[in-house]
């Protein structure tokens, strides 16, 4: 079982690098259909989580003030391997077949460390209204909720977060920007 | 008898000598005019006994306003051949000449209590006086005295009630290199006499005037939510009104003032997904009632101002989608059609039209809908806009939309012809027009 387990998560960085390759999105029906862009960074690779870092870093300054766990990510309580940030498509809150396999390891450390807890941000890109957006960033992160209870995570390890289209990371006004901001950032204490 | 019509674009930045010009005043360019604008001269009123400038500085604020509202056609001064300051000495002639339809003129006098402001408007073509009028005037509250004068102005000849001594509320985000705080202001509804009433390290969001123009209710981010705040314009005092575990925002104002239609995300506990519903909460009694009760996240309601439905935004058909409910209960109506979303509604004064930003192939633009043909229209070719405010006498729509990198205010007209940008340094986010203000301030 053990031994089992080691070749897992040794065979977690490879698994991220094929679950992070861009595939073909398929728009479904009635909803917009996607910019036909390539996403060839892998996040977790090329891309260095100093993306979702910024972001809750921003998210610490502009929280002076607010309780100090709000923003707080202390990234040495997760693993180095882990993704801390999994991208939507626009208009969208369904986990990504490609990012699933980052969800799940979030899950397997949770489950192996029950007095852990995670913070999950939802965010959305600056396309429609500001309140709208607290709803769409809020269903994000409560997907993400689904996914990791599903894996066996306790509800208390679980928190939820929106910030709608408050905290971009990118602050260009198109694609290049916005697939950026559609996210879900996995914020350990 | 003709009278030739001069379109001139008037691309206007509005500094004002003398006159009391607090920290981050919007600037005001007029981007688009109306053919048709009403041409009319406006003389320096004379300054007697007093300031030299006082007069000038007056009338530069009537001109300005009444520029701004794109239903006048203001005479540049130096195209003045004549500086009348008084009824005996005008000679309809000379501004028959110059193709204007009326004449403004006036005086500023000292008096032991301040000032005496006269002012005279004319018919040039009728050769006739239309108004007179007097009012005493305070040094330091001269602008609100020029916005009376263009509010009665613009009355007497528009047949309509002018907004200018009206206000705007918006919010500011904090900017790269800037302070990193959020604030949200008051300005004069031309862009001047800015004053922060809150500065916040977190978010502040939807602001909405109560009725009576005395109160600001408006979300701001706390810990880990939006809680909403009900905060006194004059003195400054809040208190929370909503705090429900999720999200609290999108607070509207009932026409009597007694109660507040908001989003609510009600959570059980911290693990529930909630719901975003429609909720009103009665002021006085503090009682919470659930208006709307579906799996969709229904947000920003809109009173009717007879008081008795209001619209919201609901995404049950997949997108952001406006419909109406009656107070009294009953079905949930589906008013939009057009386009892939549309959110964000808002009445006109007279209650016949929505405002609403309306998105289409990617482009989100204001746009006005009839509630009774069901006919929409849109009236930007911007492609960012948010947050359609009507202006309180029904004439222009205030928003925030993006231009060259930044977020600002722009309004346009009803009619869609007349187009402004308001500027200002920072993100200008979420303005809301004030009702008429009756205070006599």
């Amino acid at each position: 079982m053990r031994a089992l387990k080691t070749i897992a998560l040794l065979a977690l960085p490879v698994v991220l690098l094929f679950g992070c390759q861009s595939t073909p999105e398929q728009p479904a029906a009635g909803k917009a259909p996607e910019l036909a862009k390539p996403k060839t960074e892998a996040p977790a690779t090329a891309k260095p989580d100093t993306g979702a870092g910024a972001g809750a870093a921003t998210a610490i300054d502009a929280s002076k003030g607010a309780k100090a766990d709000a923003g707080a990510t202390d990234k040495s309580a997760a693993p180095g391997a882990l993704k801390n940030t999994i991208y939507f498509d626009f208009d969208r809150f369904d986990i990504k077949p490609e990012f699933r396999e980052a969800v799940l390891a979030h899950a397997a450390f949770l489950t192996k460390n029950p007095n852990a807890t995670v913070k999950i941000e939802g965010h959305c890109d600056e396309r429609g209204t500001r309140e709208y957006n607290i709803a769409l960033g809020d269903r994000r992160a409560t997907a993400v909720r689904q996914l990791l209870k599903l894996q066996g995570v306790a509800d208390k390890q679980i928190a939820t977060i929106s910030f709608g289209e408050e905290r971009p990371v990118a602050l260009g006004h198109d694609e290049d920007s916005w697939w950026q901001n559609r996210r879900a950032v996995f914020a350990y204490r | 008898m003709t009278t030739a019509l001069f379109y001139r674009f008037a691309v206007m930045v509005l500094m004002l000598m003398g006159l009391p010009a607090a920290q981050a005043a919007l600037t005001i360019e007029i981007t688009e005019g109306v053919e048709g604008a009403l041409p009319i001269a406006i003389v320096p009123f004379a300054s007697e006994g007093a300031d030299a400038l006082v007069g000038g500085d007056l009338t530069t604020v009537v001109a300005a306003d009444l520029q701004r509202s794109g239903r006048f056609k203001v005479l540049p001064q130096t195209d003045l051949v004549a500086r009348p300051t008084e009824p005996s000495k005008v000679n309809f002639q000379d501004w028959r000449l110059l193709g204007q339809d009326n004449l403004l003129i006036g005086s500023v006098k000292a008096t032991p209590q301040g000032y005496e402001v006269r002012f005279f408007l004319f018919d040039v073509l009728k050769a006739q006086q239309i108004k007179a009028f007097s009012l005493p005037a305070q040094a330091a509250t001269l602008r609100v005295t020029a916005h009376k004068i263009s509010d009665m102005v613009y009355e007497a000849l528009i047949g309509e009630p002018g907004a200018f001594s009206t206000r705007v509320a918006y919010v500011t985000k904090p900017q790269k290199g800037g302070a990193s705080v959020h604030t949200l202001w008051i300005a004069d509804a031309d862009g001047y006499s800015a004053r922060d009433v809150l500065n916040s390290p977190t978010e502040i969001m939807s602001p909405a005037w109560s009725p009576d123009g005395a109160k600001l209710a408006y979300a701001r981010f706390e810990n880990d939510h939006f809680v909403l705040y009900v905060q006194d314009v004059a003195t400054g005092t809040r208190e929370i009104v909503a705090n429900a575990l999720g999200h609290n925002g999108a607070p509207a104002w009932s026409p009597d003032g007694s109660k507040l239609a908001l989003a609510m995300q009600h959570k059980r506990h911290p693990g529930d997904p909630g719901n975003f519903d429609i909720y009103i909460l009665d002021l006085r009694s503090k009682a919470l009632t659930r208006f709307t009760e579906h799996w969709a996240v229904e947000t920003h309601p809109a009173w009717s101002p007879d008081g008795n439905y209001l619209v919201f935004t609901s995404d049950r058909s997949g997108r952001p989608q406006i419909y109406r409910k009656a107070l009294t209960g009953g079905k949930e109506e589906r008013l939009t059609f057009e386009g892939a979303e549309n959110d964000r509604a808002s009445f006109s004064p007279n209650g016949k039209m929505l405002a609403m930003i309306h998105a289409n192939s990617g482009e989100y633009r204001v746009a006005v809908f009839d509630l009774e043909t069901g006919q929409l229209r849109v009236l930007t070719d911007s492609s960012l806009d948010e947050s359609p405010s009507f202006a309180p006498n029904g004439s222009m729509i205030i928003y925030a939309t993006t231009f060259k990198n930044a977020k600002i205010l722009a309004a346009v007209s009803v009619d869609g012809r007349v187009k402004q940008r308001l500027s200002q340094e920072g993100r200008v986010l979420d303005p809301a027009w004030s009702p008429l203000l009756r205070t006599s301030q």
